[in-house]
């Protein structure tokens, strides 16, 4: 049963194609994301399927039913805004029962619904505070939980962690994710902020210039991305272009120019003389003192240490290679094992042709 | 308080006399301005009400400018009609005014919202006096509507349409739209539109959320728009006048009499008391009412 089906969605701004000939389906009791740059029509898709917006071809389902002609207030779905857009004039309790008493719920029943729904999300007794006196994650709470007392089919999230500073919004994923595996309803969350998406979701489409780039679960956008936007939107990479050598089966062989050659690992055939992108994530290089330490499949490479990032668990190290001068970003292992790595110093670092992956381009850049 | 700058002690600690005769001397064009225009002539309002001449020259203290107020029915029928009249003319203007407001405010972007607030402002270019002349050119049975209307066969003769309460009516509303206007749309632009949206994704209608989301938020500005409105209807003497005629029976108009043409000044300074006790009660009341402060709202106008 999917709970919502996009089917060939069209939106159009003047001459701008803000979402292009879209069709997805989200899984009943799914956490599905849209990822993309600002601009890309993400939040264009997600204002269609809340009603805000009509397509102009193509048609929203939402639990199976067309929602067209339907208007926000009459969907089975339900948005938490980027700000919030609590009702400042309002209690916490008027706030979560506010879309209650619009269906003509009776009072006491609203009361005790909203009660139990404040306890659900960690703010029982809460009901009679002001919004104003709620710190950044209880607010985010009432909002989800206003949404969530309506007992929809498809909750909607326009980036609501876009406000909150970077402590609380590690915090508040984690939350987000409990609180959906609880519900069980059907998340749909846009964000730009590849991390929320990768930890929060079932699955994840990024979204570029109206377009899916690619939609999977995030194991597979972060290790096999079909597109070289993919690749270099989610999760940080070293992009080498060049010109594709020799083609052997899925590896091929590209030419950095200065004398850098590496092998990357192509999805997508690639032309033998074509130009070409390879893309090689900073885990995936091994760093040796001594080239001959390296695995022995790997290609070997050597450089100069140029700065040192030291960010605990993300740490890594700019290396210029010797002959291009092109900057590889390394990461360190977590064992601390060249944590003497001082700037300057020449280091020998290698990658597997299968870890790295491979893209036609448009032209040698 | 960190910043020691912003704290008042250490402001006036540091004060020179120098610096407080400056202090002084900026505020005294406020002062005199308050006590010369305000207090001083209410006082002697106050003290003018409350004789009575008893010979020529010959005053003494008495009540008795207040007890004719209540004792002849004419005086105070002209003062609660003016005061139901004034509340009316206000109704209207915040009817009429909240949809122009909700346009300029939420609808209207860039050039042509600054184009609507000057057609709010244009009619103001012209004195009060010309407005309302415009109005008895449209209005007198020698004029241009009723002309029309009968030139078109809807009525039988030109029928004259000055001299009405209603004619009063819609002179006080034309001239006070701008002043419930610009409050209304100070206070509905600072709305943000995702509440509305998020009322409406929740379950919303138009009117709910007109009546659950738009209007608390715009009360102090509603507030603002209408005492301002109200005072300035109570206290205009002009539009009654000239629109209403022999038949206006404005409570502004009674004053005048009493200090011009009748030169009792005592009993015009009591009626003056009286029309700033009924506009002072009516505002309390009008706050009291709809919950709000008036701070805030003077914030707002």
């Amino acid at each position: 049963m999917q709970d919502l089906d996009v089917d060939r969605v069209t939106k159009r701004y003047a001459n701008h194609l803000a979402v292009d000939a879209l069709s997805f389906s989200v899984a009943h009791g799914s956490f599905f994301s849209i990822l993309g740059p600002s601009g890309c029509g993400k939040t264009t898709l997600l204002r269609m399927i809340a009603g805000f917006l009509s397509p102009d071809e193509g048609d929203v389902r939402i639990g199976g039913r067309s929602m067209k002609g339907v208007a926000p207030n009459r969907r089975p779905a339900n948005m938490v805004f980027q700000q919030l857009a609590l009702f400042p004039m309002m209690s916490v309790g008027d706030n979560v029962g506010y879309g209650l008493a619009r269906r003509g719920v009776a009072r006491s029943e609203i009361r005790d619904r909203v009660d139990r729904m404040l306890k659900r999300v960690g703010l029982a007794g809460a009901t009679e505070k002001r919004i104003d006196a709620l710190s950044g994650g209880q607010k985010q709470r009432v909002a989800i939980a206003r949404c969530l007392v309506l007992e929809p089919t498809l909750l909607l999230l326009d980036e609501p962690l876009g406000a909150l500073d970077l402590k609380l919004r590690e915090h508040m994923k984690i939350e987000l994710k409990q609180l959906q595996a609880e519900f069980g309803t059907t998340f749909v969350y846009i964000t730009h902020d590849q991390s929320e998406a990768l930890v929060l979701s079932d699955h994840v489409a990024v979204m570029n210039g109206g377009r899916f780039e690619q939609l999977g679960t995030p194991q597979e956008l972060y290790y096999r991305p079909r597109t070289a936007f993919v690749a270099g939107f989610v999760g940080a990479n070293n992009r080498l272009r060049g010109r594709a050598t020799r083609v052997e089966g899925n590896t091929v062989e590209i030419d950095a120019g200065e004398g850098l050659v590496v092998r990357a690992t192509a999805h997508d055939p690639v032309a033998a003389g074509g130009a070409a992108e390879a893309y090689i994530r900073p885990e995936a290089i091994v760093l040796a003192r001594d080239a001959t330490e390296l695995p022995p499949a790997a290609q070997r490479l050597s450089g100069q240490v140029e700065s040192l990032l030291f960010d605990g668990a993300n740490s890594a190290v700019l290396v210029r290679e010797a002959r291009s001068r092109a900057e590889i970003r390394i990461a360190l292992p977590q064992t601390g094992r060249y944590a003497d790595l001082v700037v300057g110093e020449t280091i020998a670092f290698g990658f597997d042709a299968a870890l790295a992956v491979c893209f036609p381009a448009a032209t040698v850049g | 308080m960190q910043a020691p700058d912003s704290d008042p002690r250490s402001i006036r600690a540091t004060a020179t006399p120098s610096t407080r005769l400056a202090l002084w001397l900026l505020l005294a064009p406020a002062l005199v301005w308050l006590l010369a225009l305000i207090v001083l002539p209410h006082v002697e309002l106050a003290v003018l009400s409350l004789r009575a001449r008893v010979a020529p020259r010959v005053y003494e203290w008495s009540a008795k400018q207040y007890l004719t107020f209540v004792e002849e029915p004419l005086y105070w029928h002209t003062f609660v009609r003016t005061a139901v009249i004034s509340l009316v003319s206000t109704a209207l203007t915040l009817i009429i005014a909240f949809p122009v407001a909700w346009y300029i405010a939420k609808i209207a972007r860039g050039r042509a919202k600054s184009l609507l607030f000057v057609l709010c402002l244009i009619p103001f270019w012209v004195s009060e006096t010309v407005r309302t002349l415009g109005w008895m050119i449209l209005l007198r049975e020698s004029g241009v509507l009723p002309q029309l209307l009968f030139n078109l066969g809807i009525t039988h003769e030109p029928i004259e349409m000055l001299y009405h309460d209603a004619t009063i009516l819609v002179g006080l509303v034309y001239t006070s739209l701008l002043f419930m206007v610009v409050p209304l749309t100070n206070a509905l632009e600072s709305l943000d539109d995702s509440l509305i949206e998020a009322a409406y994704d929740l379950g919303g209608s138009g009117a709910s959320i007109l009546r659950e989301i738009v209007i608390p938020h715009a009360a102090p500005g509603i507030a603002a728009g209408s005492i301002v409105v109200f005072m300035l209807t109570l206290g205009n003497y002009l539009t009654p006048t000239l629109l209403g005629g022999k038949n206006s029976l404005w409570f502004t108009e009674q004053i005048y009499t009493q200090f011009i043409t009748r030169f009792n000044w005592e009993q015009g300074a009591a009626f003056g008391f009286l029309l700033l006790i009924l506009s002072t009660a009516i505002v309390w009341v009008g706050l009291r009412v709809t919950g709000q402060r008036l701070g805030e709202v003077m914030r707002r106008a």
